[in-house]
């Protein structure tokens, strides 16, 4: 395979507050290829948003990473100055947030604002830039771009506005997009829309792109590899169609029991017993197992690394090698 | 647009006859004006004469709408102190209150605005602690304390600065103006800080919070995600945001910079509007206060119609016609 595009190692990120350093983020490691669209789920409080937020260098203080490195393209980012994080955001790394209509200026015409955005990192004239930005408006689907260039935020709909946004993000072609809920706030008919836009720009333009979502449909229909979090560590990461359809970590098989089928209803809908820790309350062991059916002795002792499984890995003490879970037998 | 003009000025002369009524109450009910025209011998028949010859004695509704058509031309009658038109006298003292409140405005806005802004950014430097509990003083001490203070220090003790009055003025038609000469500025540096520091500290106090919830906006972290310099995201996009809300804030401050510059004209015997006003109530010239008042109402009407509308300048969501978009 060739060269991870984004490599994360034992990325960690800490909140220091009055009562103590929370950890949001502990130790999760992920790799996206050139061209691939990397699912990340979990619940809120996951630490989802606070690893895109990490990635690109835009961790609301006091929050900070505290352990691990970040690589784009062989280059270490997560030690860069303001001022050069600065030219990697937009450039090589472009994002999506979650509410269209909180992330345009309303003061600016929305023309501006992608004018703005093309000549801060191409040597282009306001002319060209102009016309870049048209063209870009016409490829996420706006209708007459030319037209629409003048036009205020507020005189478009939600849909469209997400349409604008991912324009915004795509403008200058980055190679990685960090994509951060970004049909949670749409209609359902609209993010089917959205997110096959996504889909189809990021392969036309072989972008890679880090799906950050709670919504399992959306990835399955969307990714090519998932990473599952849960309290802010890494499950399981592996392709889409292994994960979902064989999951390896009790909570990922959890999650997926969650999701209701048309063709069979059950009288209840399953659910997980119990609820998240909170970061102030993180059970010694695994995360998980306080809720886990299969947990035993080991997990409430130790943490469980992340466990190779080809072609996934899982972070469970009941995917150790031979050798280690021999040992837990012979302990128990 | 023009609609909306039309029911702000609609409710702008409501106001304008709501304080009318009041400034013709000071008139029937504060004295008897016959008292203050006639002499102590006057015959209690010339009395009743005077009385029937000036309309007193017409039902309330008739003089009300008398003194509202004299209003309206400006004519508030005659000062009973001066023995002079009372508009005369106003027209007289307006450019000195107007030139004070004018620069008063100015040392608060340009020094406000970006102390507020500093504040903001550097949310942790020394400095900003400094400005804002400098600021907590301009907010707590009363305006006459403050002028007293800078008379003591640049007048009495250092002699840098005129302690009173407004210098040598230039003449222009009926304006006199104080900016042209070097006396007239710099008799304005301490009257204009004076009663600019309150509106400078609550603008930077204003500023100061406006941008602070900008900048926790998304637009503003998109904006950043983009790759836009700092200069283009705080400069460029959180400051205009912010200059909405501190537009109305400051225009309805205008009109109280000059309803407030009684205190400071009063300590710096500046010879404005206000200081016409103090002396008016010593001498109950009635007259001349309910043309004061009448006319202070008129300056808030007004600047408030003006900040509604620089509203339609900065925000383009405000704009009617802009196709069928979902408001905000």
């Amino acid at each position: 395979m060739s060269d991870p595009l984004l490599s994360v190692r034992d990325l960690r990120v800490d909140f220091p507050t009055r009562r103590g350093v929370l950890t949001a983020v502990d130790g999760v490691s992920f790799d996206i290829h050139p061209g691939e669209i990397l699912g990340v789920v979990g619940e809120s409080g996951a630490g989802k948003s606070q690893t895109g937020a990490a990635v690109i260098g835009l961790l609301e203080p006091p929050g900070r990473i505290a352990a691990g490195d970040i690589h784009l393209e062989g280059q270490r980012i997560d030690r860069l100055s303001q001022e050069q994080l600065r030219k990697v955001r937009g450039r090589k790394i472009g994002a999506v947030f979650q509410d269209p209509l909180t992330s345009l200026n309303p003061l600016y015409t929305i023309g501006r604002q992608l004018t703005e955005t093309i000549r801060t990192h191409l040597p282009l004239s306001e002319a060209e830039a102009r016309d870049r930005a048209v063209q870009v408006l016409g490829e996420v689907g706006i209708p007459s771009p030319a037209d629409r260039l003048d036009a205020y935020p507020h005189q478009f709909s939600g849909g469209m506005r997400q349409r604008v946004v991912i324009a915004l993000a795509l403008c200058v072609n980055p190679r990685l997009i960090i994509a951060d809920e970004p049909t949670t706030a749409l209609d359902v008919s609209i993010q089917a829309q959205i997110t096959a836009l996504l889909k189809r720009l990021c392969r036309e333009h072989g972008t890679a792109v880090m799906l950050i979502t709670h919504d399992m449909g959306v990835i399955a229909e969307t990714a090519d590899r998932v990473a599952v979090l849960y309290g802010g560590r890494l499950a399981e990461v592996g392709p889409v169609d292994d994960v979902v359809n064989r999951p390896l970590h009790p909570y990922t098989e959890g999650l997926m029991a969650c999701i209701p089928t048309t063709h069979e209803r059950p009288p209840r809908l399953a659910q997980i017993e119990g609820s998240m820790p909170s970061l102030t309350a993180m059970p010694p062991g695994c995360a998980f197992h306080p809720r886990c059916p299969h947990a035993f002795d080991r997990c409430a002792a130790e943490r469980p690394p992340l466990f190779d499984h080809p072609p996934s890995a899982a972070a469970c003490w009941l995917w150790a090698p031979e050798g280690a879970r021999a040992t837990e037998r012979a302990a128990s | 647009m023009l609609a909306f003009i039309v029911r702000r000025l609609i409710q702008s002369v409501l106001v304008m006859l709501a304080v009318a009524l009041v400034g013709f109450a000071l008139f029937t009910y504060v004295g008897d004006p016959i008292n203050n025209m006639v002499g102590q011998d006057t015959s209690i028949e010339d009395r009743e004469r005077l009385r029937e010859d000036l309309g007193l004695n017409d039902p309330f509704p008739v003089q009300f709408f008398r003194f509202v058509v004299n209003a309206a031309q400006a004519d508030f009658g005659i000062s009973y102190r001066h023995g002079r038109p009372v508009e005369d006298l106003l027209v007289e003292r307006a450019p000195a209150t107007l030139e004070l409140s004018f620069a008063a405005g100015l040392f608060a806005l340009f020094v406000g605005v970006p102390m507020g802004i500093y504040t903001a950014l550097n949310r942790r430097s020394w400095l900003s602690k400094v400005f804002l509990t400098v600021s907590l003083i301009g907010v707590s001490l009363p305006t006459f304390l403050i002028g007293i203070l800078l008379i003591l220090v640049f007048s009495v003790w250092l002699g840098w600065l005129p302690s009173f009055g407004r210098g040598e003025t230039v003449q222009f038609g009926w304006w006199s103006t104080g900016f042209l000469t070097w006396d007239g500025l710099t008799a304005l540096i301490m009257p204009a800080i004076t009663l600019g520091l309150f509106q400078m500290t609550l603008i930077m106090r204003l500023v100061r919070a406006e941008m602070l919830e900008v900048l926790r906006t998304d637009y503003i972290k998109f904006a950043r995600a983009r790759g836009l310099s700092a200069r283009a995201v705080n400069f460029g996009h959180a400051l205009k945001n912010t200059l909405v809300p501190v537009i109305t804030i400051t225009g309805l401050q205008l009109g109280s910079v000059i309803a407030f510059a009684i205190i400071t004209e009063t300590v710096f015997q500046w010879p404005g509007m206000g200081l016409l006003f103090i002396q008016a109530i010593e001498f109950v010239d009635i007259p001349v206060m309910a043309a004061y008042l009448v006319l202070v109402a008129f300056l808030f009407v007004l600047i408030n119609l003006i900040v509604d509308l620089l509203y339609f300048a900065v925000d383009p969501r405000l704009r009617v016609g802009g196709g069928g978009g979902q408001g905000l």
